[in-house]
């Protein structure tokens, strides 16, 4: 007599598509039906170590809130997890017609330049997007609707490098990378280039935290790395590890010697063992951009941000500015004219 | 005095391994593959982040480790005991799905994905890297001990008999009257207890939770139980050597003779070697990652 089994199934599917149909034509509260003409829509997703990672990930945040306040642009944040997340949130933000959407970290560099291809009316930016080159070792020009910031992290680098060696008592400086790349030897080859400019009679020890995207968020392996170094004689390790170098900090606590932070100013980590942070203009960039499309003056291309740009620099403020003696910073603001004016050059590789 | 720093160096990295192992034994001597270490780590890792920072005690962090760890222990559990899933497939679940709820309520906690806020923890500043600083460590001295106390609880227990039983023959130790499915839900809990307070003395020495930051540990803890042979005595040892030989490729990489990516691969390349060539063949518990009847 009851209504057999697949009689209830279909009955089941049947009140499910309804609601399912029914709902969409629900609008979430909060979403607007038509965006004023106005409005610049900003789509933004996150590298690895997502926001609160108090460097790169936040100075983009902060670049992006910015530009809501101050261009009135309307600004989306997507913290992706793992590997395939990445792309789909980049995808999601395109497919949702934004102006503009930014990947945060090199790690978007592939995903970017496909999504450019397939979404040619959307504008696209890649921080630290890392520009192919052909086998002749020129640079192949990103897709004409993506915008390619790079920073010139060599330069900052070779700053605070020549900083730790004016500071340093032992001679000896160290330095922990994330993950053994490109983009990360460009900061040892800027420090190691900034001591030696110096004090050619200093050593760098250098160590890394592996090979894989893994290495920007092992602070256990920062920390025993930075020990190690430490122990070795280092009194100044500088880190460009991502959440690794939080552990860098710990070590620089637990054995009382100093550490200098990158990307943003990271003193709060280790207060009074941060000697300074290499910072890299990202908040700067990420609103320069958005400001670039809202007065539809956006174009493709490379954009190096160095020293003359404000692109890269280092941070010096009423914190540290009892562990930096006067002689020590005009000695560094004479250097950095000397790079800005093109007479110093910085390498970037090993 | 190096030789002593470098001692130090690898008791301090093989602490979490030595935790994660011990819960290895113990899973995998009751018949539950110990993929899970892992997720286990990551879970401890968590709670002890949780439990530290909210209630300003390093030792609350470990209980409330000690309970992240226990409770994807008892979801793997449930799931591999009661349910009878795949053992592997359900392995690999648990693991990223302690990716993602730590990621979650980090969020929910901290309102970061990525990080957490500083932490109690245990070692004080300037503590320095000395032997002395390692001591004051509670738990240094607990990883220390953890693998001679299960080596004690297999061999010398009532319960490690009852769990050695069920990892190599359920049906006989049924037979006998021993609770196979009780013994299993026990050894796993302990399992997760161990390998969560490997992830405990990551966060209470780092004074802070990151995402995944526990990079692998469990897998290497897992290697090393296999290494081992299952013998809780075997198995430390293999911990010391997997640290011995990153405190070697540390070591190796400031002084700059040998390019850093080779460098990099000396612990898997040891893993490789010992696991295909010196361990030979490998006999694991007989019911290994087969359902209960």
């Amino acid at each position: 007599m009851a209504l057999s089994k697949s009689r209830k199934l279909l009955v089941l599917l049947a009140v499910l598509v309804v609601v399912h149909v029914v709902f969409l034509f629900v609008r979430p509260t909060g979403a607007s039906a038509a965006r004023s003409p106005s409005d610049v829509n900003v789509g933004i997703v996150f590298d690895l170590g997502g926001r609160g990672d108090k460097s790169f990930n936040d100075g983009a945040y902060v670049g992006g809130t910015r530009a809501e306040r101050e261009l009135g642009a309307r600004v989306r944040f997507i913290e992706p997890g793992d590997g395939s997340d990445r792309e789909s949130g980049l995808r999601l933000l395109a497919a949702e017609g934004m102006d503009l959407v930014i990947g945060v970290g090199f790690i978007f560099t592939d995903d970017l330049t496909q999504l450019a291809k397939d979404y040619p009316r959307t504008n696209f930016a890649g921080i630290d997007f890392a520009v192919a080159t052909d086998p002749a070792g020129n640079p192949i020009a990103p897709p004409p609707n993506v915008a390619a910031l790079k920073f010139r992290e060599e330069q900052g680098s070779f700053l605070v490098g020549a900083l730790a060696a004016l500071e340093s008592k032992t001679k000896k400086l160290g330095f922990v990378g994330g993950m053994d790349s490109p983009l990360i030897v460009k900061f040892e080859a800027g420090y190691r280039a900034g001591v030696k400019e110096v004090c050619p009679q200093c050593t760098v020890l250098v160590g890394y935290a592996g090979v894989t995207p893994e290495a920007f968020r092992n602070p256990g392996k920062g920390k025993e790395l930075a020990l190690s170094q430490y122990g070795q004689g280092a009194d100044i390790i500088y880190h460009a590890s991502g959440s690794t170098g939080l552990g860098v900090f710990e070590a620089a606590r637990q054995t009382g010697h100093l550490a200098i932070g990158v990307d943003a100013d990271q003193y709060a980590e280790a207060p009074g063992h941060v000697l300074t942070s290499m910072v890299k203009g990202v908040d700067e960039a990420v609103f320069d951009v958005i400001k670039l499309v809202k007065e539809h003056r956006f174009r493709g291309g490379i954009y190096q941000l160095g020293l003359a740009e404000h692109g890269v620099g280092y941070v010096y403020d009423a914190q540290n500015r009892g562990l930096i003696p006067d002689s020590v910073r005009s000695r560094l603001e004479a250097l950095r004219g000397e790079i800005v004016a093109g007479r110093i050059y910085v390498p970037s590789t090993r | 005095m190096a030789a002593l720093l470098f001692l130090a160096q690898t008791l301090r990295i093989a602490i979490p391994y030595l935790f994660a192992a011990a819960g290895g034994v113990v899973s995998e001597r009751a018949g539950l593959i110990g993929l899970t270490l892992e997720g286990y780590m990551l879970g401890g890792a968590f709670g002890a982040a949780l439990g530290s920072y909210y209630g300003h005690s390093a030792w609350i962090g470990v209980l409330s480790g000690i309970g992240g760890g226990a409770l994807l222990a008892l979801v793997y559990g449930v799931s591999a005991i009661r349910f009878r899933a795949d053992q592997v497939v359900i392995g690999i679940a648990i693991n990223l799905l302690a990716i993602g709820l730590t990621r979650f309520f980090l969020r929910l906690a901290f309102g970061s994905s990525s990080n957490s806020p500083r932490v109690a923890g245990f070692g004080a500043e300037h503590a320095g890297t000395g032997v002395s600083a390692l001591l004051s460590n509670p738990m240094i001295w607990l990883g220390v001990i953890a693998i001679p106390v299960i080596g004690w609880v297999l061999y010398r227990t009532p319960f490690g008999l009852r769990v050695r039983a069920v990892g190599e023959h359920p049906v006989a130790a049924r037979s006998v009257g021993i609770p196979v499915p009780r013994v299993r839900y026990s050894a796993v809990i302990l399992s997760g207890i161990l390998a969560g307070l490997g992830g405990v003395y990551l966060v209470l020495d780092q004074h802070q939770f990151t995402d995944q930051m526990t990079a692998g540990r469990g897998f290497i803890a897992l290697a090393a139980t296999i290494f081992g042979r299952w013998d809780p005595l075997r198995v430390g040892l293999a911990c010391l050597l997997f640290a011995a030989a990153e405190t070697l490729q540390i070591q190796l990489q400031g002084a700059q003779l040998i390019p850093s990516q080779f460098v990099e691969m000396i612990p898997y390349v040891l893993t490789i070697v010992a696991l295909a060539g010196v361990v030979g063949r490998a006999v694991p518990p007989a019911a290994l990652g087969k359902v209960a009847e």
